[in-house]
Formats: C-alpha cells, structure tokens, sequence
C-alpha cells in the first residue's frame, strides 16, 4: 500500500503549518485587553443644563463629549477618532457625572475631574490645556492662548486645534474667540450655539459685538487705572461711570494704565 | 525588534501598551488558537497574556523593558497561560490516534475528505494532537515562524532540543497526512 503513496514532505507540512498560522485576531480582544487592565474607554450619556452630553472616558479621565447625537453615532464617531469602539454602560460613575456637572457650573475644583488627552499632538494638548484656564463666563481672544503657550504667531494653528477638541463643554473652547469681538465659528454646533452657550455661562455675547464694533476691545477703571478683557471678573466689576474703553493695550499703556494680572492681556508664556 | 515601541512602553506604558496589543495581537491570538483550537479559548488565552503583560511590564525598570524581547516575550507568556490552563482544567490532549481516527471519518466521503484534508483546520487538529513538547516547537517555529533561537528562548529549552522536537514533531504530521492519503485511497479502490 505504501508504495502507491507518493511520500509527503516538509515541502508540503511545512507551508501548510504556515497557513494555519495566518489569522486575524477578533475585533473584540484589543478593547477586552484595555478593558481589563483599566485603559478601556466606556461611555455614556449624562443630562446637563446645556442638555444630554455623550462621554467617552478611561481610566485617565474624560477623552470626549458630544451633544446632539445617538449613542451608536457616538461610539461609530470616537472609533474613527481613537480606533478602539468605546463600551456602552448605562451611566456615568456617580464621582464623574458629578465632575462633569461641577466643570459645566466653573467649579473642577471640587470634584477633580481628568482629562485623557492621549493621542493629541503637544500643541494641541497645550491650546486645550491653556483654554480650560479662561474661568465661566470670561472669553479670550485666539492670540492670547498663542500668545500663553509661547507661539505668537500660531493663531491660526490654534483655531484648528481648538476645533478639533475632542472634549468640547468640558474643555472650554467655546470661550475663545475673535479679536475683533466677534463671536468666531464653533464646532459643536456653530456660532448659534456657542452664543448660547456663553450665554448660560453669564456672557452677553451680542454686548461684546456692540463693543467690538466701536472699536472697545479692553476696559478699564478709571480709578485702579487697570486694564483687562471685558469679560474679565474684575472689568465686570468697574461701575458705568469710571468704565474707561480702549482699541489696544498700546493706548490703554499710553493712558497711563496697566494690564491685569489675572486676565493677562498682553502676557507673553506663563 | 521595534525600539520605537520598546521606547514608548518604558515612557508611558499605557500609550505604548495599546500599540503592543495591536502589533503582536494577530500573533498572540494565532499562537493561542493553535494551542488551544478554538476561537473562544483562544481569545480568552489572548487577553489574559496580554493583561499578564501589562502587569508585569508595571512592575518593570524602564531599562528592562527597553531591552526586552517583546514577540518571544509575549510569545512565553501565552505558552505559559495555555500550560496553566491545561494543567487547572485537566484536560487531555487527543493522542495521534485520534487524529487518525479523524481522518478516517474525513475519508468517508471522498470529496469532502479531498477538499479537508487540505484544509487549515484538518491541519489544526493534527497538530493539537502532537505531544506537548513536539506540538509547542512546531508552533513557534513553523506555525508562528519564531527562529529557533527565538523558540528556545520561549521554550527554555536548548537550540537542538527545539530543533530535534520540531522535527520529530513534523515528522508525526507527515505521517499523519500519508495515513489520511492511504485511508482515502483505500475507500476509492473500494
């Protein structure tokens, strides 16, 4: 019998011992693996005054938010985004939806609430990071985040990253804006819902385009002789009669003025 | 081996943790299906490698894991979770007499038997059924395509012990496949 059967070779075993080898893992293993080792991303939604807000998190924190859409839009957009398909839980752990109630009222400072910017360029995570230092109910120019993370000249960069936030509500990008007053585009939403927003927080949007338009871009008190933003908490505080108006910091200093230390409005890399 | 991967695991562990998942996982998870042969066990074997990894590479000097070995690494670990699995669950692998028996059920109907024998999954269950020591070098070396000095990093076992074990086992799979041959011909001449 054996003498019919041509002999089988390593030839043959071993390209077919190759093969066997030549498999795809199952989409499921990368996120079980983050999962258990607690680097897995779940997300949920939370109901907010600005409405029901999608987040995604980790176990470093906060990696994006999303209004306006389903929770399968949601996951479908951060797999894009971060190639890992977050897991849906029914809600948020109670210290982080407390968290994120606490970043939306100006108030982290109670619950410290991260954020996982893994994944984002340095430039990037410094425009973010920069962007959540402008307090609730306060806006900034774009050239002041450049100016505050030592690239003066990268405004524009700095309106790409800030559209690119991935964390937007949380991460205050729609307290930038232009400046020359105007209210600037938005991503989540469009310059309608950034105005609403900022409204929420105690900003009067259209005021500042008044004001704009009358060439006032800082304000100062005639009294401290101290110059700031106009949303800045202590502008807002200058009574109507020694409220003083200036197009520049260049004629606010030939006044005889100063800027604020806390609004830095001329600040070069803190 | 990938420096920039080895770099980034000793900088930030869980950035580079994701990107050794998806480098080796492909590997590991094939690795795991051999050993294991189906996707279910397989994957559970995947992941706790994985999650094993992670721990340990927690526990790791940077300097260690700068200079470590990941594919063979990651390789021993899964062997070893196969191994602990084996022994806690006791289950016996099928002796090459079963295989044979298997191919002769494969044989009862020739075409199926033609178009099976070629099959991966004819080959998968030949090879579960090797013993151990033959079974994991033929793996590393020719199913996962380890050197052998790569295997016997794996194994813990001298060069020429992995290379002796992988020959015999081939050896087996040969026969094996010239047992199928000769069943199959036996049925055609009837």
């Amino acid at each position: 019998m054996s003498t019919m059967t041509e002999e089988i070779s390593d030839d043959t075993v071993v390209p077919a011992l190759r093969r066997i080898g030549d498999v795809r893992a199952p989409q499921t293993l990368l996120p079980g693996v983050l999962d258990a080792v607690g680097i897995g991303a779940q997300h949920s939604a939370v109901e907010t005054d600005i409405g029901t807000l999608r987040i995604a998190w980790t176990s470093h924190g906060i990696r994006a938010a999303m209004r306006f859409v389903s929770a399968e839009e949601f996951a479908r957009w951060y797999a894009s985004k971060f190639g890992t398909t977050p897991r849906y839980v029914e809600s948020l752990p109670p210290a982080l939806a407390r968290g994120v109630a606490d970043v939306l009222l100006g108030a982290p400072g109670r619950s410290r609430v991260r954020f996982d910017l893994r994944g984002l360029t340095p430039f990037e995570e410094s425009v973010l990071q920069t962007a959540l230092r402008i307090p609730r109910g306060e806006v900034r120019p774009y050239n002041w985040i450049a100016r505050r993370i030592g690239r003066p000249l990268a405004v524009r960069a700095v309106g790409t990253a800030l559209a690119n936030n991935p964390i937007p509500y949380l991460i205050p990008c729609h307290r930038v804006v232009r400046a020359d007053g105007h209210i600037g585009n938005y991503g989540g939403g469009g310059p309608t819902q950034k105005r609403a927003i900022l409204g929420w927080e105690g900003v009067d949007a259209a005021e500042l385009e008044r004001m704009a338009r009358r060439g006032v871009r800082f304000l100062g008190s005639d009294t401290t002789h101290i110059v700031c933003y106009p949303t800045c908490r202590h502008a807002r505080r200058i009574t109507e009669p020694h409220r003083v108006g200036f197009g520049s910091i260049e004629d606010a200093r030939a006044a005889g003025y100063r800027e604020c230390k806390d609004c830095t409005p001329t600040s070069m890399a803190a | 081996m990938d420096e920039a991967l080895n770099a980034l695991l000793a900088c930030d562990l869980d950035a580079g943790f994701e990107r050794m998942v998806r480098t080796h996982q492909d590997r590991i998870y094939g690795l795991a299906l051999s050993l294991t042969g189906n996707t279910r066990d397989a994957e559970e074997v995947a992941q706790d490698a994985f999650v094993r990894a992670h721990r340990a590479l927690a526990g790791y000097a940077p300097e260690r894991i700068r200079e470590l070995k990941l594919r063979a690494w990651l390789h021993r670990i899964a062997l070893n979770v196969v191994r602990n699995r084996v022994r806690v669950r006791r289950v016996v692998t099928q002796p090459l007499d079963g295989a044979a028996e298997l191919a002769d059920t494969a044989a009862t109907t020739p075409e199926g038997a033609a178009l099976r024998r070629e099959s991966a999954e004819e080959m998968r269950l030949l090879v579960l059924s090797l013993p151990a020591a033959y079974r994991d070098a033929v793996v590393l070396r020719h199913v996962q395509q380890l050197s052998y000095v790569e295997a016997a990093e794996v194994l813990g076992r001298p060069v020429g012990t992995v290379k002796a074990n992988v020959h015999r086992g081939v050896g087996m799979l040969r026969l094996a496949l010239e047992g199928q041959r000769v069943a199959l011909q036996a049925k055609e001449v009837g």
